[in-house]
């Protein structure tokens, strides 16, 4: 399992990149994409969209079953990556180049776990 | 405490993700994933282990008699060599199960019952079972493995006498050589391609679905058997068919014969008349996957509820299956379905929602 350095995760398997201070990328990471199996599917919120940290704001599909996306910050969404929306595929293909949402007005981080953190936390729940 | 099928190792081996099903562990999928699972039997052959499901012998000079008066198909003069798809009913026109029946002899029938639903049918026939006639279950001495797509009678050749091998559709063969190893081959199967069922020793199972892969057959798990079956539109006990749905309904008058002097459900079949809900198929045309259990509307009104639903890969389209109200059931009648509080349109189209090109 391949978990960059230079990301934060959380315990939702969300990855988040920080552009700065108030601005951040976030995606599903490797371990995510693995346990859902091929997506078929992504529903992701618009831009302008408020998000809140711990709370769903978009869902994935895999052939078998809907899963939430949990977002990792508080803010405002000031991108969407579009590209998902009909290759939903690229998640799987590339879980931390396919990032789905831009946040931008950042004033909450949830819990994130850095690499080598997420990475025990994935092997704990492995095992689970 | 699930059972393992006579594959568990070999699934395991190839990667499988094992999961519980009809209280068995099966493999949901193997690293390849779902869709290039599917795609490998649309376009090639693909192996899958369905050694869950149940099998019971039916002997004796009232052995026909009795499928008669049990089942909804006809089974006088049945072949020798050939498999009959069937419902069991309730009094009341409801399923039981969906079955298929092999003639294995004059007074012989083998017959192959959905794994969930294997002792409630074994219990159904017995209780039922008239005359000189025995019912047993041999579940446990059978494995079962299926090969499918185009490529599967190029591939089976390899590892059987070709000349042996059942040809028509619903035909079987017994005492088969497959890579060494004795087995009946049908020529039936749940995904809307051509190939095979072989039904086998369990002992034998690992060396001929190792040979099988060997030959080129993709491994594929119960992910892929939905997908696959759905594109097919073929029905899942539980969600297309159910004690409270009747074959009619299901669209499945072809395994029901009415002109038979009696059968258990007949009386209720012929009260119902017109159905007055059918079974549709569903092609999304907005966005989103429709799933079962989903209100499907035509403005404000309720007209019926989804019964299976998933992206469908060779169609390159979330597709679904449900009943609706007769006088809505058109093809091209645009609806929407509720899914999740979102209203996704889609439109009825003809089944199956996938018709294999060669």
């Amino acid at each position: 399992m391949n978990f960059p350095k230079h990301l934060m995760y959380s315990k939702t398997h969300e990855w988040v990149e920080k552009i700065n201070e108030t601005t951040a990328r976030v995606g599903l990471t490797q371990y995510a994409q693995d346990e859902l199996g091929d997506l078929v599917f992504v529903n992701l919120p618009a831009v302008g969209d408020a998000v809140t940290e711990g709370h769903s704001f978009g869902d994935v599909e895999s052939v078998k079953a809907v899963s939430d996306i949990f977002s990792p910050v508080t803010g405002k969404v000031a991108a969407v990556n579009e590209e998902l929306l009909d290759a939903p595929q690229k998640i799987n293909e590339d879980p931390y180049g396919a990032w789905m949402v831009e946040v931008k007005d950042i004033t909450a981080f949830g819990e994130l776990l850095d690499d080598i953190c997420y990475a025990a936390y994935c092997e704990a729940a492995q095992d689970a | 405490m699930e059972k393992k099928t006579p594959l568990y190792e070999q699934h395991v081996a190839l990667g499988g993700r094992m999961v519980p099903f009809a209280g068995y562990l099966l493999p949901v999928q193997y690293p390849t994933g779902v869709i290039a699972e599917h795609m490998a039997v649309r376009q090639h052959a693909g192996l899958f282990d369905v050694s869950h499901m149940g099998e019971a012998l039916l002997e004796g000079p009232d052995a026909e008699k009795n499928l008669n008066e049990i089942l909804s198909n006809n089974f006088t003069g049945m072949p020798l060599g050939s498999a009959r798809y069937t419902l069991m009913l309730y009094e009341n026109g409801g399923v039981v199960d969906d079955l298929i029946v092999y003639r294995t002899g004059q007074q012989k029938f083998f017959l192959v019952l959905n794994a969930a639903n294997t002792q409630k049918d074994l219990e159904w026939l017995q209780l039922h079972l008239k005359g000189n006639a025995a019912l047993q279950d041999i579940s446990a001495q059978v494995a079962q493995i299926a090969l499918q797509g185009p490529d599967a009678a190029k591939l089976l050749a390899t590892l059987a006498e070709q000349s042996l091998l059942p040809v028509k559709y619903y035909a079987f063969t017994e005492n088969v050589k497959v890579a060494g190893a004795v087995c009946m081959v049908s020529r039936t199967g749940y995904t809307g391609e051509a190939g095979y069922e072989l039904y086998l020793a369990p002992k034998d199972a690992p060396a001929v679905w190792d040979a099988l892969v060997a030959a080129g057959a993709t491994p594929c798990g119960l992910g892929a058997r939905d997908t696959l079956r759905l594109e097919a539109a073929m029905p899942l006990y539980g969600h297309e068919l159910s004690a409270t749905i009747d074959p009619l309904s299901a669209g499945l008058g072809f395994a029901v014969k009415l002109d038979k002097p009696e059968f258990i459900g007949k009386g209720a079949l012929l009260a119902i008349g017109q159905p007055a809900e059918v079974r549709v198929g569903l092609k999304v045309t907005g966005r989103g996957i429709v799933r079962e259990e989903e209100d499907v509307l035509i403005g404000e009104e309720k007209i019926g509820k989804t019964t299976s639903g998933t992206h469908c890969p060779a169609v390159g389209a979330a597709c679904a299956m449900a009943y609706v109200a007769s006088q809505h059931s058109a093809v091209g009648t645009a609806v929407e379905v509720l899914v999740r509080g979102r209203r996704v349109e889609a439109e009825i189209v003809p089944l199956p929602f996938y018709k294999k090109s060669r």
